[in-house]
């Protein structure tokens, strides 16, 4: 039985622009930043969230030249699917905050059936979302709070 | 990547995006295509607004001669057919997720007659907004889900196209 999801991993073009926007825009922060040689493992997380997310360059050798070039013309397109959902406790102050950074949104603050959400892009092309929901969706999250 | 470049610089240009080295070529693939991206994240958020293809050229930042084109080779169709579908899916949903009357739909969505919207509606969805509304109420799902998937895939290309 699974008992928590710990990394998530999405496409970025480059890992330094990335930090960039995820730290320095989102506000999230860095969990893990090491050169492993072949990769740069680089890493991050909502405050007080254990669930990390992999900022993942792709390339050589994981990929081959050709497909990596794939990779990063699918994500500009946003293509990849690379979704992020993020929850907040006031999405239009949210929104307001990082409209004043420059993040480019999709969609404004919109109320839902499930809460108010809006949608943004990252640099690369990746859709991220973060919604202010109607009620706390489960309490599963909070209660594995710290559970690595 | 890289790769050993001897000749003199030459100026690459794609879409207007002057580049310097060949090897960037891919760079300026991916410029392009985010910027494509931005106008598209422009008719999907914006479809309601009287969109032309010199308010999207601008948001892209391409010119007109090239946006279309551009756009067709990124994502497989012309803009204003993605806006029309687009629009054409909003009043969908619209239909089914509210009682509002036709006539509110399509205005709500962007068309501004109602002939133009029930013909368009009747060549993309195989049937009229009227019976498409008697299907019923769909199951609610994140609203960015519902836009990615249900947009129509066809222009009335395919009539038989069976939407559940």
């Amino acid at each position: 039985m699974l008992n928590a999801l710990l990394i998530s991993s999405i496409y970025v073009l480059d890992q330094d622009k990335a930090l960039d926007f995820y730290v320095g825009k989102l506000g999230l922060e860095v969990n893990t930043d090491q050169d492993l040689g072949f990769m740069r493992w680089l890493t991050v997380n909502v405050p007080g969230d254990s669930r990390q997310i992999l900022l993942e360059k792709p390339g050589a050798p994981a990929l081959d030249a050709k497909t990596a070039e794939q990779v990063r013309e699918l994500v500009s397109k946003g293509a990849t699917g690379g979704h992020l959902f993020f929850t907040t406790a006031d999405c239009r102050k949210t929104y307001q905050e990082f409209q004043a950074k420059g993040v480019e949104f999709t969609e404004e603050p919109t109320e839902r059936p499930y809460g108010i959400d809006c949608g943004l892009r990252d640099p690369f092309g990746n859709h991220i979302r973060f919604s202010q929901p109607t009620q706390v969706p489960t309490p599963v999250a909070s209660a594995k709070k710290g559970n690595r | 990547m890289s790769r050993d470049y001897n000749g003199p610089k030459q100026n690459v240009t794609i879409h207007g995006f002057a580049l310097e080295e060949a090897d960037q070529l891919s760079r300026a693939v991916e410029e392009v295509n985010r910027r494509m991206l931005r106008a598209r994240d422009a008719m999907d958020r914006d479809y309601a607004k009287p969109l032309d293809i010199p308010c999207l050229a601008r948001i892209a930042n391409v010119s007109e001669a090239h946006f279309i084109r551009t756009f067709r080779a990124t994502f497989g169709e012309t803009p204003h057919r993605y806006l029309q579908r687009r629009r054409v899916e909003r009043a969908m949903f619209l239909l089914r997720a509210t009682d509002r009357s036709v006539t509110d739909i399509c205005l709500d969505v962007g068309f501004t007659s109602l002939g133009t919207f029930s013909r368009n509606f009747r060549a993309i969805v195989g049937e009229g907004p009227g019976m498409y509304r008697q299907r019923g109420p769909i199951q609610a799902v994140p609203t960015c889900f519902v836009m990615a998937w249900t947009r129509p895939s066809s222009f009335g290309e395919v009539k038989a196209r069976k939407i559940v």
